[in-house]
């Protein structure tokens, strides 16, 4: 049971000090989290950071105690629903935020958090790791934590010679597929926004063409993931073989299986996908801004970047980090990702969303 | 000075209540997004088709919902308020279970159950039409109906509609006649509940109705979550809880305007004929049980066949959860408990205030204890946010604001299962008092105080069942990891590919099931010990 809350205690900050001088010289270098050249463990030893996230945000238990052992910095989750969810709180609650880091704003929301001001910012050491085409804010107001590709997933064993797998978005407007491709509605769902911005990036001003070919051969709309893959698509009973998912759910596919499986039953399309990155920020408005820098930094560590797929489903923006089996053998990742500029993303996304119901729901 | 100090807790607990935990969130959010811009998107409201349509929509399918509603479940609540058979008890707990169901399990049951009966296109279709909507909210809304009004029922003295009947009046006119108009006041108050829910439904409007359906309660979520809109979502809000008001007074003048004798002598209780509890579970089976089954089902499917594998799985925490789905079951239980408490003790304390109390007081209870029903867990969640932030309500981040929240939304059922109670016996007192000379402390010790610990019990168990159930403005409110409950757990495994997850999904959805079924019953017998079996 974790429902106590250790209370610190000047024998217990000795204790963790001590556990910490023999937990280093154990541990291999790359887990050691970079401290902030400005600022000692000492002065932010003790203190708590609030981080504040979304639902779906949980790392293995040990992980986060490890952070705290390291730097004698407490951290409290708070959770609250989905991204949008997250994002519009934060923006409601500007300048007496509800903690002092904000994780998980993506790139779909982020210039809607960039305009309200919602970070200071940082620029962790750790950044050096991660590939600049994660890093979207040159201010540094949010640190690049993970990405995860909203990709087209297909049911393997529905395709075979005579109807052999689609490779791109193209394909999907081919009256062959007619009937087969179930998407979430952009206006209610992160995959299904994440899917109409891959058709954007892919074929900019003819987008709505595509979208009316896409309606023509008979494309089906959901509310949100669940319904798309549990309800149309064949994994759940369905009878459409072709679902917008993420890159990885073919490894979920086999971790989660039931009965086991070797492989995953699903592949994904990898010319469809769309990169989400997802950010973490210092609030405004924190006064632990020390020890928040040194929660950003552990984010990027390798411990935490690590610790991420598996309890996640994202893949870590440090590009040293050792992936999980699953990972590495089931998982495709696209080369060349459609992606698209947040501050285009945000200026245009409630005429874009408008045009699409007009176009495919009306 | 004994009777003042009581009195004022009364009012005072009740009104502090409400006033922290919803006026001022509420008029905290709603005041920010006027200022900001909302009120020129108000005042441009009624020229837009879009909202019009919308508004429109939103009303008509809470009507017909409504009515709907009572007409399926009026047959059911006679058979378990007027007539004896084995297991009366257990039909009258089960139909409580639908309530605590996630919509989005129920939603997929109910798809599933089309796709299976063939409805799901051709010449019948319900899929993601506004038939599956109103199909839906049948299925959530009819344990309301069946015990609000059965409870009353059944404290009803049957003597009125024998003397009708003796004089030669047939079954149906003396219930037209004679039964329906002094069922009135429990009909009015179950309907106006079931009708806010449907004004308000969120989960089964999206997933049932499809894309192509919106309500206000939708488009508040819809602009303020993914549009970051909150000019329009306030205009919106406005006029939700506009409209919430006015259902509200108007529910409670047809509630009010009569209150019947309850039955004062034991009387006896028929057996129920074969045809007529055949032809009312069946009905109850159709609406409630297929939707049911096909879940129950899909629990035990696992591997290929059939086991227990999923409910094992529930003791068995996966990477993607802080817990395990049965530690979220606790969590949710300690909540439901914590909720109960509180709905019970503010719920029976404004009861005793709208019966008792001064004509503006009591008026003023009975519409204000009402509303959070009818609120918007976006305006309310948001709300709590922004208003409870600062000391002494510096509450935003406290574990306890979601059993809070919870029990703003089960106060009103304990309201509406007490209040019409307490009138009866108010003004069956005063007669009593009167004619019979008999002390009303005996009377309200030996009859009243057994009819009112059946009413409250009533209202504590939907408050229970909502509280174990609720999903939406709990999302809204932060939380502890190691503090989720079991609905979230629900929508996490839910959220993930793997047959496995899904699986220990519908278990959990069972589990919550049998233990809303368990409760409720529990909460009954109870009842039976305190009350006797009247």
């Amino acid at each position: 049971m974790r429902f106590l809350r250790p209370t610190i205690t000047p024998a217990s900050l000795l204790v963790a000090a001590a556990t910490l001088a023999g937990a280093c010289g154990a541990s291999d270098d790359s887990s050691t989290v970079p401290i902030s050249a400005t600022t000692g463990v000492h002065a932010i030893s003790g203190q708590t950071v609030t981080l504040v996230t979304h639902d779906s945000f949980w790392v293995s238990e040990g992980t986060l105690e490890e952070f705290t052992a390291e730097t004698g910095v407490e951290v409290e989750v708070l959770r609250m629903g989905d991204t949008g969810q997250l994002v519009a709180s934060a923006i409601l609650t500007s300048g007496d935020p509800l903690g002092d880091v904000l994780f998980g704003v993506d790139n779909t929301f982020l210039q809607r958090a960039l305009d309200a001001d919602l970070f200071v910012p940082y620029e962790s050491p750790a950044l050096v790791g991660v590939p600049a085409s994660l890093i979207l804010d040159p201010e540094h107001r949010v640190t690049p934590i993970d990405f995860g590709d909203v990709c087209v997933n297909y049911w393997i064993d529905a395709f075979d010679d005579d109807l052999p797998v689609p490779v791109g978005l193209a394909d999907l407007i081919d009256p062959a597929y007619s009937g087969m491709l179930v998407v979430q509605n952009p206006e209610t769902s992160s995959p299904g926004m994440a899917f109409l911005l891959a058709t954007i990036a892919g074929y900019g001003d003819g987008w709505e063409d595509y979208w009316s070919a896409l309606r023509r051969n008979d494309v089906a709309v959901t509310i949100g993931w669940e319904d798309a893959y549990y309800g149309e698509f064949i994994a759940g009973g369905g009878d459409r073989p072709i679902v917008v998912s993420y890159a990885s759910s073919p490894p979920a596919e086999v971790i989660y299986a039931d009965p086991p499986v070797d492989t995953p039953p699903t592949g994904v399309l990898t010319d469809t996908c769309f990169r989400q990155v997802e950010f973490a920020g210092i609030l405004a408005g924190t006064d632990s801004r020390a020890a928040s820098e040194v929660l950003v930094d552990f984010l990027l560590s390798a411990t935490f970047q690590e610790d991420i797929p598996l309890n996640m489903f994202v893949f870590p923006a440090l590009e040293a980090a050792t992936l999980p089996d699953e990972f590495v053998d089931f998982v495709e990742l696209a080369d060349n990702p459609h992606v698209l500029d947040p501050a285009v993303i945000e200026a245009n996304r409630n005429d874009w969303t408008e045009r699409w119901t007009s176009l495919v729901l009306r | 000075m004994r009777g003042h100090l009581i009195r004022s807790l009364c009012v005072g607990l009740p009104a502090v209540f409400l006033g922290v935990f919803f006026v001022f969130p509420v008029v905290s959010i709603l005041g920010l997004g006027l200022s900001s811009g909302g009120l020129e998107h108000l005042t441009g409201l009624p020229g837009s088709d879009t909202f019009r349509g919308v508004a429109w929509f939103t009303l008509w399918q809470a009507v017909v919902s409504t009515v709907l509603t009572v007409v399926v479940a009026l047959p059911a609540a006679h058979l378990t308020a007027r007539r004896k058979f084995r297991g009366r008890r257990l039909v009258r707990a089960l139909t409580t279970v639908p309530f605590v169901l996630p919509t989005v399990v129920v939603g997929g049951a109910f798809l599933a159950l089309f796709e299976r009966l063939g409805l799901d296109s051709g010449p019948v279709t319900l899929t993601h039409t506004v038939w599956a909507v109103l199909v839906a909210h049948v299925f959530f809304n009819v344990a309301v109906v069946v015990r609000t009004v059965g409870s009353f029922w059944e404290g009803m003295d049957p003597g009125v509609e024998e003397q009708a009947r003796m004089l030669g009046a047939s079954p149906l006119r003396a219930f037209a006649m004679v039964t329906l108009p002094r069922l009135w006041p429990a009909i009015a108050s179950a309907a106006s509940i079931v009708f806010l829910f449907c004004l308000t439904s969120f989960g089964v409007i999206l997933l049932l109705g499809g894309p192509g359906i919106a309500t206000l309660e939708t488009e508040i979520w819809r602009h303020a979550v993914w549009r970051g809109d909150f000019r329009a979502a306030t205009a919106l809000a406005v006029v939700q809880l506009v409209a919430v008001i006015a259902v509200v007074a108007v529910g409670n003048r047809l509630q009010r305007r009569r209150a019947v004798g309850l039955r004062t002598v034991v009387a006896r209780t028929p057996v129920a004929g074969r045809w007529e509890l055949a032809a009312n579970l069946g009905l109850l089976g159709l609406v409630m049980g297929l939707p049911v089954v096909v879940l129950v089902e899909r629990s035990f499917h696992s591997g290929g066949g059939y086991s227990l594998a999923n409910y094992r799985a529930l003791a068995v925490r996966v990477d993607l959860l802080p817990l395990t789905a049965l530690e979220a079951l606790v969590n949710s239980l300690v909540f439901a408990m914590v909720a109960v408490a509180l709905a019970v003790t503010v719920g029976g304390l404004a009861s005793l205030v709208v019966v008792h109390g001064p004509r503006a007081l009591s008026r003023v209870f009975d519409l204000g204890l009402m509303l959070p029903l009818g609120a918007s867990a976006v305006t309310l969640g948001f709300g709590m946010l922004i208003a409870l932030d600062e000391p002494p309500l510096d509450l935003r981040s406290s574990r306890w604001l979601v059993p809070v929240a919870h029990a703003l939304i089960g106060v009103p059922f304990v309201m509406r299962s007490l209040v019409p109670t307490l009138r009866s016996i108010d003004r069956r007192l005063r007669e009593a008092a009167a004619v019979l000379g008999a002390p009303p402390a005996v009377v309200r010790r030996w009859i009243d105080f057994p009819l009112a610990v059946r009413a409250l019990s009533v209202g504590a168990g939907f408050a229970f069942a909502v509280s174990l159930g609720e999903f939406g403005a709990t999302s809204f409110l932060p939380r502890q990891p190691d503090r989720m409950t079991a609905p979230l757990v629900l929508f996490r495994l839910l959220g993930t590919p793997g047959q496995q997850l899904r699986g220990q999904a519908m278990a959990l959805a069972v589990v919550l099931m049998v233990l809303t079924g368990l409760s409720v019953l529990a909460i009954e017998t109870r009842r039976g010990s305190v009350g006797g079996d009247l």
